[in-house]
């Protein structure tokens, strides 16, 4: 099995263009994954599938993953003058980093029985720009999930063939799998609510009985 | 009839009853549900009408493929949202008189998915249900004595006066609403014709 950082040096090697990037994955077993850009991502994919030494003719699982806007406190020690002697300070600096969201493709060889190698697209934003290039063409099998990841994220897919909501029906407006998702508020019977449930009850009863 | 009459008469042969017992005799006898799973609750109704439970017993064997042609709904398993029209629209094409079994803890209430974006919390918010069972999914014995519950309602239902059942009745409705999809839920919600939050104890 080659592991991640042959194969990106190789793709690198192959489409000099792409803008690679590995994510480290902390945990023991460690499946790192292979961050592409959205211009160059059709032709890393193609390659991945057809160079002889990689054959990853397999997508075997497609997801998405949501991203929120998020600020990220750094505590920096600064030197400073302070009544004429020179302290360390402690300082925060505040790290703003835009929300995204993101397809993971989980690539495996069948023919050279290795895998699975991670590939991720990212989104520029949550909103507008959420669009992707669909892998549909390289692997037929990610049609479905890539359908999937358009109606529960809203990741549109450009290059798909057939782009349309999968689960939920067509003339829904949300994104349910969405991590800002607001859920409709159906509470009026919970006989044995606990914990958040409970919670949304009790919104639920507070809007009931002010209306 | 006078009960002493009656019994005199039975001991010469001579049968003699109403014509509300045999007409509900002849009912509660010969159920037929409508042949439709929605989930794995399905898998118990199938096995309930299979050799081992029987279902024929209680002659509601005859699973039938058309709505027009079946008496009892039994709603088997998660009715998702999008499903949940075309159920209600399945009930409504059913002739009076109809009977629905809300059969396993999604199809009473939503089950393990209630709190989910897709899972309808039960389906006695569009159609009414004439008998709940709980379970996930519930045992063959338990759709067994669904269906002996259901045999006891359809055997006590008065033709006539006040508590006549709803075939019989001419304002009731024969149609229930269809709920929309809409671009957050399904629209109405519920039918409030049908269903009511049950009352609680408030939540403190």
């Amino acid at each position: 099995m080659i592991d991640l950082e042959q194969i990106k040096t190789r793709v690198q090697a192959a489409v000099p263009a792409a803008r690679l990037e590995t994510i480290p994955n902390g945990s023991p077993c460690g499946p790192h994954s292979l961050l592409v850009d959205n211009d160059h991502a059709l032709a890393v994919a193609e390659f991945l599938r057809d160079a002889p030494e990689l054959k990853f003719d397999y997508a075997s699982n497609v997801t998405g993953v949501d991203w929120l806007d998020s600020v990220t406190r750094k505590t920096v020690k600064v030197k400073q003058v302070v009544d004429g002697v020179e302290k360390d300070v402690d300082q925060v600096a505040e790290e703003k980093r835009p929300g995204y969201l993101e397809a993971a493709y989980h690539l495996y060889s069948i023919e050279l029985k290795h895998g699975p190698v991670v590939l991720r697209l990212r989104t520029q934003d949550r909103a507008a720009k959420a669009h992707l290039p669909s892998l549909t063409p390289i692997w037929r099998g990610a049609e479905f999930q890539e359908r999937e990841i358009f109606d529960l994220y809203g990741v549109i897919f450009d290059g798909h063939p057939d782009l349309r909501r999968i689960l939920m029906w067509d003339e829904y407006k949300d994104f349910p799998m969405r991590k800002d998702y607001v859920e409709p508020d159906d509470y009026e019977y919970e006989p044995t609510a606990h914990g958040s449930v409970l919670e949304k009850a009790k919104q639920h009863q507070a809007r009931e009985a002010s209306r | 009839m006078d009960e002493a009459l009656r019994s005199e008469l039975s001991k010469q042969g001579v049968f003699t009853t109403t014509l509300e017992d045999l007409y509900n005799w002849g009912r509660k006898n010969s159920v037929w549900p409508l042949s439709f799973g929605l989930a794995c609750c399905a898998i118990e109704m199938i096995a309930a009408s299979m050799a081992r439970f029987d279902l024929a017993r209680f002659g509601a064997e005859v699973f039938r493929p058309s709505p027009r042609q079946a008496d009892l709904m039994i709603v088997a398993g998660t009715v998702t949202k999008k499903m949940a029209p075309q159920v209600v629209r399945l009930y409504n094409q059913m002739p009076e008189p109809k009977y629905v079994i809300a059969m396993g803890a999604c199809a009473i209430s939503g089950g393990p998915f209630k709190q989910g974006y897709n899972v309808l919390k039960g389906i006695d918010r569009y159609i009414p249900v004439d008998v709940h069972i709980p379970g996930c999914p519930p045992r063959p014995e338990a759709l067994l004595h669904a269906f002996m519950t259901l045999q006891a309602k359809i055997d006590a239902q008065a033709l006539t006066g006040a508590l006549r059942p709803r075939h019989l009745v001419e304002s009731a409705p024969s149609e229930f609403p269809v709920p929309q999809f809409g671009e957050h839920d399904l629209e109405p919600s519920n039918n409030p014709d049908v269903w009511h939050p049950p009352a609680l104890a408030k939540v403190e």
